[in-house]
């Protein structure tokens, strides 16, 4: 695990741009061969998330903050970074909000 | 993102979804396995779902055999693997088989009664990879729990593990089958899998075949206490929203249609029974008839799935009789379930008389009730000394 995950909470503050999101150690993402597509792996279901789900989380180590996230992002589509900004954020806050996705606290 | 293991919760599984991309092939093979490691269980819960005809441990596959399984399973595209029994943990290759199905990719998931866990058990467990777990409760308080559950002190064992497995940073199911001794408890459960910290919770209603049918009497809720639980599930579900996910089944008798049993037979969904016979529904060897290929033969178990003749029996619409198949609801509940059909009819080919359209319906609804409002506490607990002798064997 990297870092110390935040207790799920209702009253958890929202996503910002220096937030560090990580997959918990429950929530894998997997290459499937036979289906040739990434899955992600969870309690009792499988998700099976876009390419652009996909890219976002292969870059959410823990360490990357959502900022540098978009910046990768904006820089290789050369695309507005504003709206990969909003549209990264939703999609991580809806994994959060069923659990599959955390926050490393600190620096 | 679509999700292809959804709810549809008439079991303690979850069942795989075919209306989603990922498994529109044809009977292509299932996302998630489960694997029945041995019939051995402290427990003796007298609805347990194992067949009444217990496997020996001498039958069991060997660690080899089971890691080789899981490899062929990974391969195949399976990327879930339930380790289920009886108890997987009484097997001493326990963690050695999570570590495997992890290096091939697996993602594990551990159903446990949790009685037999330490705390060093728990921490090699997480260490060698486990996702998941999954424990069994029986009641909310050690009185009606280790009564139900045949074992001194299960109830206080399985918070203590609970806890462990929590705090070995482990999401956690808690699995509550409910029936008429214990429904009186569900609302102390909901609050015990909050304070455990559990993400799921399912309220799984006995389903009646094996050892349940044995115990029916004694287990049958009344319709009463049936509505009284809906209505109960219905408030938490909301009250806990974002906190705890609870999925309901309810009992079969009191369903005026049934259940898209095991996601429709050979369709979704197999198992492996712990002598490695690969099985269409945990409770099909109660289905006298059926031979079962196993993964100790000469075939794959790709080939058993696709070809063997136990799936293609009731896989699709071609066996259904009347009036199934006529029923514009034939593609969606895929007839029922066979084992029930075969226990309450004495032929699996015939509508599940859980349906309102079979002619059995009514007969099984005053059935239950019957049952119900009788005062039957006793159990026949699911031991080997009340199992069926297997093939003759010494008992």
């Amino acid at each position: 695990m990297l870092g110390t995950a935040e207790a799920m909470t209702d009253e958890r503050p929202p996503l910002t741009e220096a937030s560090r999101p990580v997959l918990p150690r429950y929530a894998r993402l997997h290459y499937d061969k036979v289906r040739q597509r990434h899955v992600l792996l969870v309690p009792e279901r499988v998700l099976v998330p876009d390419d652009t789900a996909i890219e976002i989380l292969q870059l959410c180590d823990g360490k990357r903050t959502i900022g540098d996230i978009v910046d990768l992002l904006a820089a290789k589509y050369v695309a507005d970074r504003d709206l990969i900004g909003g549209d990264v954020i939703v999609m991580l806050e809806d994994l959060r909000g069923r659990d599959f996705l955390v926050v490393v606290e600190g620096d | 993102m679509d999700d292809i293991l959804r709810d549809d919760p008439m079991d303690t599984l979850r069942l795989l979804d075919s209306t989603a991309p990922i498994t529109h092939v044809d009977f292509g093979i299932p996302a998630a396995v489960l694997a029945e490691m041995t019939h051995r269980c402290p427990l003796q819960c007298p609805y347990c779902s194992n067949p009444v005809e217990l496997e020996r441990s001498s039958a069991e596959l060997t660690t080899e055999e089971w890691k080789k399984v899981m490899t062929e399973l990974a391969e195949l595209g399976v990327l879930q693997f339930h380790f289920s029994g009886g108890e997987p943990t009484v097997r001493k290759d326990i963690v050695e088989l999570v570590r495997h199905a992890r290096a091939v990719g697996l993602y594990t998931n551990l159903i446990t009664s949790a009685v037999m866990l330490t705390e060093a058990k728990v921490k090699e467990l997480a260490d060698a990879g486990l996702d998941h777990a999954q424990v069994s409760f029986q009641g909310a308080e050690s009185g009606v729990a280790d009564r139900i559950a045949g074992f001194k002190d299960a109830h206080k064992k399985k918070l203590q593990a609970a806890k462990w497995l929590k705090d070995a940073g482990l999401p956690l199911t808690v699995n509550a089958v409910m029936h008429r001794q214990n429904l009186h408890q569900l609302p102390d459960i909901i609050e015990m899998a909050v304070s455990l910290g559990a993400s799921r919770l399912e309220v799984a209603n006995v389903q009646y075949y094996g050892w349940a049918l044995k115990n029916r009497a004694a287990l049958m809720p009344t319709v009463e206490q049936l509505d009284a639980t809906t209505k109960l599930v219905e408030e938490s579900r909301e009250r806990l929203k974002g906190k705890l996910v609870i999925d309901y089944v309810i009992p079969d008798y009191y369903a005026e249609r049934p259940k898209k049993c095991m996601g429709g037979w050979g369709r979704q969904f197999f198992n492996i029974s712990p002598s490695g016979k690969v099985l269409p529904c945990h409770a099909a060897e109660s289905i006298t008839g059926l031979e079962f290929d196993s993964v100790r033969g000469n075939k794959s178990i790709a080939w058993i799935w696709q070809n063997s003749d136990a799936f293609q029996k009731y896989r699709g619409t071609g066996w259904m009789p009347e009036p199934c198949k006529s029923c514009d609801f034939r593609e969606i509940d895929w007839g029922g379930c066979r084992c029930q059909a075969f226990a309450l009819t004495g032929d699996a080919g015939n509508t599940d008389p859980a349906c309102h359209l079979s002619p059995l319906h009514d007969k099984i609804f005053k059935l239950a009730q019957t049952e119900a409002a009788t005062d039957v506490r006793e159990f026949k607990y699911r031991n080997y000394a009340n199992a069926t002798p297997k093939g003759g064997e010494a008992n």
